[in-house]
């Protein structure tokens, strides 16, 4: 089954652009990232899902319900954590927990009291007291401990520090194996390669490419760095071109075979071919259009 | 329930300051009556000879010498406009203030439907007048105890019922314009009970502007009407009562489906 599905889904706030025409599924059990630089429409995919602005046209489901008429059926099934995390200022770190627990009619005491001694997350402490990072930590918990089927994460990571994010991400795989489909934005492009499984890149409003992490990595590009030449080879597929001195640094995409016969009519003085990372098929992807 | 009872904790603190000065200086009004009656004599028919003055706080109308005059006039401002600042300042941040303190994103993604949220939120609001004015009773009903007058059983029973419909009224349409604008509507709120107010007075002036008091719920809750005629006008309160209606429905309709940005 799949967990996320939505069909041209559109949301223009006035006339300015939210998104345009997202297609994106998620089967369940995925570990998914959502790609993109701020203003991209992340947070407007992710809050047109769960009911809190309307779409504009198009539909969508979460486990397998229409987000407009099930949305209740929907919230019950899911653990949220937006980007900024804000709550109730007077109010202390346990009595949020508790309340959210309460808002879904469930007692999640055991769950909640296990996810705050991992994080270490004091909560006899007034939320106006905490720091961003901690007020994140409360997030999480309040996303996680009541055992949800998909858990939708708004760039969760921002504001914990390394130890804290190492400890979050093992949450989350364990959860993960368990059988919760994860589903989180980021712009930090490292984390997404190593926890996800597929990923989805977000531009302007649009989806440029939903596809699984390795193949992301594979298909699409090499990074080609070459020694001993100044001019710019012709060869269709290079992009990204960066020279310095002798050295001469770029993108490839496309049959190796036409790269290596390139390559072979040079006079170099040292070649190297790697995988790019995620973060140059992302750079890729953005300047292509720009 | 579990938003009704985090509400009504959250806003215990503001909720009994409010109370404890409104209480606190209608009690005082009250407890100052025995000193002035004395003068009162004298007094009454200078607040009488003021002209139009007289005529805006209803001083013409009514007998200073009783205290159902008096506490009519001089408490009524008190109960009037502290009930009303009270009742502009809850219902216009019920609902907006979820997304001024950008708390909504929290609470509109548990499980619960907007209807249940905007019902519970009203709830609060009148939950809150209710008390604040059965304390209001209970302070005037004591402080009228200890200097010795008795209470007109029907002129005040009217008296505190028009006051607490013209809470309910304001706390409503304020209730209403909370589910539309995102922001602190503190300045709204306080700026639609003082125009009620002075509403109320213009119409008090002269006979041109008699209309108004079909506007403002003050014109229902004029302690001198209501002492000399003995009723509430139905015709004011009417208007009133569609008023609240209105402004718990544009609520529950706005705020269904309202965006959270």
């Amino acid at each position: 089954m799949n967990v996320i599905q939505t069909s041209s889904l559109t949301k223009y706030y006035g006339k300015s652009r939210g998104i345009i025409d997202i297609n994106l599924v998620v089967p369940e059990g995925d570990f998914f990232g959502f790609i993109g630089p701020n203003g991209a429409g992340k947070s407007t995919t992710i809050r047109t899902l769960l009911g809190l602005i309307a779409p504009t046209s198009g539909t969508a489901k979460l486990l397998g319900k229409d987000i407009l008429k099930q949305k209740k059926e929907i919230l019950a099934d899911i653990g949220y954590m937006p980007s900024e995390a804000n709550f109730y200022s007077g109010m202390k770190v346990q009595d949020i927990i508790r309340y959210s627990a309460e808002l879904r009619g469930k007692n999640c005491q055991t769950e909640a009291g296990c996810l705050c001694d991992r994080l270490e997350l004091d909560t006899k402490k007034k939320i106006k007291e905490l720091s961003l990072g901690n007020r994140k930590k409360v997030s999480i918990v309040c996303a996680l401990q009541h055992n949800p089927r998909l858990c939708i994460l708004d760039e969760p990571t921002s504001g914990l520090d390394p130890l804290m994010q190492r400890e979050f991400y093992a949450i989350l795989e364990e959860r993960n194996k368990q059988g919760t489909t994860i589903f989180l934005s980021s712009h930090v492009l490292s984390e997404i390669q190593r926890y996800c499984k597929h990923a989805a890149v977000i531009r302007e409003g649009k989806i440029l490419i939903s596809d699984s992490i390795d193949r992301m990595s594979q298909t699409y590009a090499k990074r080609v760095t070459i020694r001993g030449i100044t001019e710019i080879p012709t060869l269709t597929g290079i992009k990204d071109i960066k020279t310095s001195g002798d050295t001469m640094n770029f993108l490839y995409s496309g049959e190796l075979t036409p790269l290596l016969h390139m390559l072979a009519e040079l006079s170099l003085t040292d070649v190297n071919i790697s995988e790019p990372d995620l973060e140059e098929i992302f750079m890729h992807y953005y300047r292509e259009e720009k | 329930m579990a938003i009704l009872k985090s509400e009504l904790r959250q806003g215990r603190n503001t909720f009994f300051i409010w109370t404890a000065v409104i209480a606190f200086m209608l009690g005082i009004c009250v407890l100052i009556y025995p000193e002035m009656k004395g003068q009162m004599s004298e007094i009454s028919g200078m607040f009488a000879d003021m002209g139009s003055f007289s005529a805006a706080f209803g001083m013409d109308r009514i007998n200073f010498g009783e205290f159902a005059g008096f506490f009519g006039v001089e408490c009524g401002n008190i109960l009037g406009l502290g009930g009303a600042f009270f009742a502009a300042l809850t219902g216009i941040s019920a609902l907006a203030k979820e997304e001024k303190e950008r708390t909504a994103e929290f609470l509109l993604t548990h499980p619960v439907s907007r209807k249940k949220i905007v019902m519970q939120k009203w709830c609060v609001v009148f939950i809150q007048i209710t008390i604040l004015n059965l304390v209001i009773i209970g302070v005037t009903v004591l402080s009228a105890f200890i200097i010795d007058e008795s209470l007109d059983k029907k002129t005040f029973a009217l008296l505190f019922f028009a006051y607490f419909i013209l809470q309910i009224e304001i706390s409503a349409v304020c209730f209403g314009i909370s589910a539309f604008i995102s922001r602190s509507g503190l300045g709204i709120g306080l700026g639609i009970a003082v125009s009620f107010y002075f509403l109320n007075i213009i119409s008090n002036l002269t006979e041109d502007a008699k209309f108004l008091k079909y506007i403002t719920p003050f014109g229902y809750t004029d302690g001198a009407d209501i002492i000399t005629n003995g009723s509430i006008e139905i015709k004011y309160l009417f208007v009133g009562v569609i008023l609240t209606i209105i402004g718990i429905l544009a609520a529950f309709w706005k705020y269904q489906k309202k965006d959270i940005i």
